[in-house]
């Protein structure tokens, strides 16, 4: 068990800074910190030129196998490099969920064919997709999608329902859907993966006005949309299995990234204290120390959480991946109220101060950490059931 | 850069576990709080002798094991989980970090082997910020008598003191400044007074130095100076190793009686009330747990700046604290009525962890010296 870098791991680090020096300025500049949840309506073109200026400097899907277009970086170069481009201020990364999600999928699940349409689209920062899981009445319980699908005579496929909580839908070209294909099946049973593009007659994106006052999330309407034969991952009646091997490659190594992120929320916190006085508060500095000690745990904790386990457990099943979502999310809630009772009555008044405005917008977003990806309620269940070995909740039986 | 364990490192572990599991069981320490020594002489004998334990974190020179803070670290998260009566704590873990940290080198090299070889067992007081190292100071005197020191004065609450060969004491001198000293245990003027504690599987007790002569001086002046950032760092890194593994024993006890404990027709294990506060349990728990380890890496890391490994274990002391206490009334809460009693083990745990909540420092105190890093 060591911290040091070795000499290579220095190098790469240095490679990364300077890239990101040179390329995030000029017209790219004002992207520095912005995007990313809870502002994800920033600048979507220009952020979407930056996803293409990554791909020219061979900086998308670092952690992809050279195959796919990747640059087949180990944990650590991974690290590394969500690291410095955080640090760098890089910008939410309008592809993630191409590159952290559906693309992995794809390279465990998909066919030849789908490899070859997809996966060089996002490596390019061409093609952006959207995920199509929560329904109003599967949310927590995932399982119960009530969205149809059937197979018509020439093979295609159509889709009948509804999504929601869908990011980024109205920027995205793709979306990937979970839909019953078997008529009365219940629960896991009898779903496909169903790829469809997003601009098409059969499908409406409406969206959702959040308590912070933006719509990064959607509606998606489905009436007869269609996705083509060949694009059903994995066989039909097997959806979930491919949907859970997505949500496991959720929990990756851009946490990292993540941290960085808050750790410069909390340095405009402690900006904000310094400026107004209440630096000097007793109280308000005790929990300025306790948000850095969560800093200091969150970074350890993702590091245990990608070293290899030593009993091969799966990283799902891993005690500190299993607290992760929940300690992160409720840490940064927190920050959330710690950063507007910093500010006080100054936090009351809408703002367009770059010092000031992503902290109020924290405060509000961070509200939906508690809830989205496994609500907190869900998440306790998980870890007693899995961590614990605790007897699981009751279910219906099917 | 890597996080985790060395073959040899998961070894220590696992040795630390099986033999405590086994010595350091509830009965052994409930019988080692009745002794007046506070533990069980031949069990020290064997960990410290047989075992080799002491020698892990000193260095080669000294005849250590030369290993450093990460493998000192998972033998007291054992340490801590069955509660163990032993003066190794004293000794290993603050003792031999003290000398290590702020002795000159004819100190070291006079105590740091027998150290080492179990042979001598050494106390102090749990002394973490500033404002308890100037206390402590400030109560003792020493005045220099040709090539001796000559040591009056009070000192409270030094752990396993009784047992203790040498006691190692901070002193104001009579030319001014500060200096640290070993004092024998045996040696005429010293007066020790056992306490009684609440928490009996840590005993201590207080010594009056009346004229005391065979006083050594442990530090030079700069070696204190220079030492006690990193000293205070590792003694808190490796309490808060201890509480680590008392809380995760807590919140083992609670899972396992929950599973046998039926009302309403089922076990309590299944109540969604319950479930979810063992889970919330072993987030904090497994927090702590990549701090401690963290901390214990950072802390063997070659050129680690001493000032930043203060703050982050200072930090770290802080939520082991609050981590460990939150964790014990938990289980006492949880077990229901038995946890009030004597023979279940949660009120055990929860004394310790209400005990070690001052020690090197309390929460409040540590979380302002973070802040002050902080903010200035």
């Amino acid at each position: 068990m060591r911290l040091d870098p070795t000499p290579e791991d220095e190098a790469f680090r240095e490679e990364i800074a300077s890239w990101m020096r040179k390329h995030l300025s000029g017209r790219f500049a004002e992207l520095k910190h912005r995007g990313g949840p809870g502002d994800e309506e920033a600048f979507p073109e220009l952020r979407k030129e930056w996803e293409r200026e990554l791909a020219a400097g061979d900086w998308t899907c670092v952690g992809w196998p050279d195959e796919y277009g990747g640059r087949a970086l180990s944990i650590e170069q991974q690290v590394i490099f969500h690291e410095e481009y955080a640090r760098a201020g890089g910008p939410g990364r309008m592809g993630h969920i191409g590159e952290g999600l559906i693309g992995p999928a794809l390279i465990k699940f998909g066919t030849t064919e789908q490899k070859q349409c997809f996966l060089p689209e996002i490596v390019a920062g061409r093609e952006f997709w959207a995920q199509g899981y929560s329904e109003p009445n599967a949310g927590s319980d995932l399982a119960n999608v009530q969205t149809r699908c059937w197979q018509e005579a020439d093979g295609s496929w159509r889709v009948q329902g509804q999504k929601i909580w869908t990011s980024l839908a109205h920027e995205s070209d793709w979306v990937f859907v979970l839909a019953r294909c078997e008529p009365g099946s219940k629960g896991n049973k009898g779903l496909a993966f169903l790829l469809l593009p997003l601009d098409q007659p059969g499908i409406e994106i409406r969206p959702i006005r959040q308590m912070s006052g933006g719509s990064e999330f959607n509606e998606v309407f489905f009436d007869g949309a269609v996705a083509q034969a060949e694009h059903i991952v994995g066989a039909p009646g097997e959806g979930w299995k491919v949907a859970m091997g997505l949500l496991e490659v959720e929990r990756g190594v851009s946490t990292l990234g993540q941290q960085m992120h808050f750790a410069h929320e909390l340095d405009l916190i402690i900006a904000a204290a310094k400026r107004n006085g209440r630096a000097s508060d007793q109280a308000i500095r005790a929990r300025i120390a306790d948000a850095w000690t969560g800093l200091r745990v969150m970074r350890y904790n993702a590091l245990r959480m990608l070293a290899p386990s030593e009993n091969g457990a799966e990283l799902g099943l891993k005690r500190e991946a299993l607290i992760y979502k929940y300690y992160w999310s409720n840490w940064h809630r927190d920050l959330g109220k710690l950063a507007m009772d910093v500010l006080g009555v100054e936090g009351d008044i809408v703002s367009d101060d770059p010092a000031i405005r992503p902290l109020q917008q924290m405060f509000f977003f961070s509200r939906a950490d508690t809830l989205y990806a496994g609500t907190n309620e869900i998440q306790l269940n998980l870890i007693a059931e899995r961590g614990l070995g605790m007897p699981r909740e009751p279910r219906p039986a099917n | 850069m890597s996080f985790a364990f060395t073959e040899d490192q998961v070894l220590i572990r696992e040795s630390a576990e099986n033999f405590l599991g086994d010595a350091s069981r509830s009965d052994a320490v409930r019988a080692a709080m009745e002794t007046t020594l506070g533990y069980d002489e031949s069990l020290w004998q064997r960990l410290a002798g047989e075992l080799g334990w002491c020698a892990t974190a000193i260095a080669e020179e000294y005849d250590g094991l030369g290993l450093g803070p990460v493998e000192l670290v998972l033998i007291q998260e054992q340490a801590g989980r069955r509660l163990l009566c032993a003066p190794f704590f004293s000794t290993v873990c603050m003792a031999a970090t003290a000398v290590q940290q702020l002795g000159g080198h004819l100190a070291q090299a006079r105590f740091l082997p027998l150290i080492a070889a179990g042979e001598l067992r050494m106390s102090l007081p749990m002394l973490g910020t500033p404002a308890q190292w100037d206390a402590a100071a400030a109560t003792v005197r020493a005045h220099p008598q040709g090539d001796d020191w000559v040591l009056d004065g009070d000192v409270q609450q030094l752990p396993d003191a009784a047992g203790a060969d040498w006691l190692l004491v901070c002193a104001t001198l009579s030319a001014g400044g500060r200096g640290l000293f070993a004092v024998p245990a045996a040696a005429a003027g010293v007066q020790l007074t056992s306490r009684q504690t609440w928490d009996a599987t840590r005993q201590f007790a207080d010594v009056q130095l009346s004229g005391v002569h065979d006083a050594v001086r442990v530090d030079t002046a700069e070696s204190l100076a220079g030492g006690i950032a990193r000293c205070s760092a590792l003694m808190r890194l490796y309490l808060a190793a201890e509480q680590l593994g008392a809380a995760q024993q807590c919140l083992d006890l609670t899972v396992e009686y929950a599973a046998g404990r039926k009302q309403f027709g089922r076990v309590i294990a299944g109540f969604q009330a319950v479930k979810h506060r063992c889970a919330e349990m072993m987030v904090k728990i497994e927090a702590l747990r990549s701090a401690v380890y963290g901390a214990a890496a950072l802390a063997g890391s070659e050129d680690v700046d001493s000032a930043a490994l203060a703050m982050e274990c200072a930090a770290i002391k802080a939520l082991a604290s609050d981590t460990f206490y939150s964790c014990a009334q938990e289980a006492i809460q949880l077990h229901g009525g038995v946890g009030f009693t004597w023979e279940y083990d949660p009120q055990l745990y929860f004394k310790r962890a209400q005990a070690s909540s001052h020690w090197f420092g309390s929460a409040e105190a540590l979380r302002s010296a973070v802040a002050d890093r902080l903010l200035g």
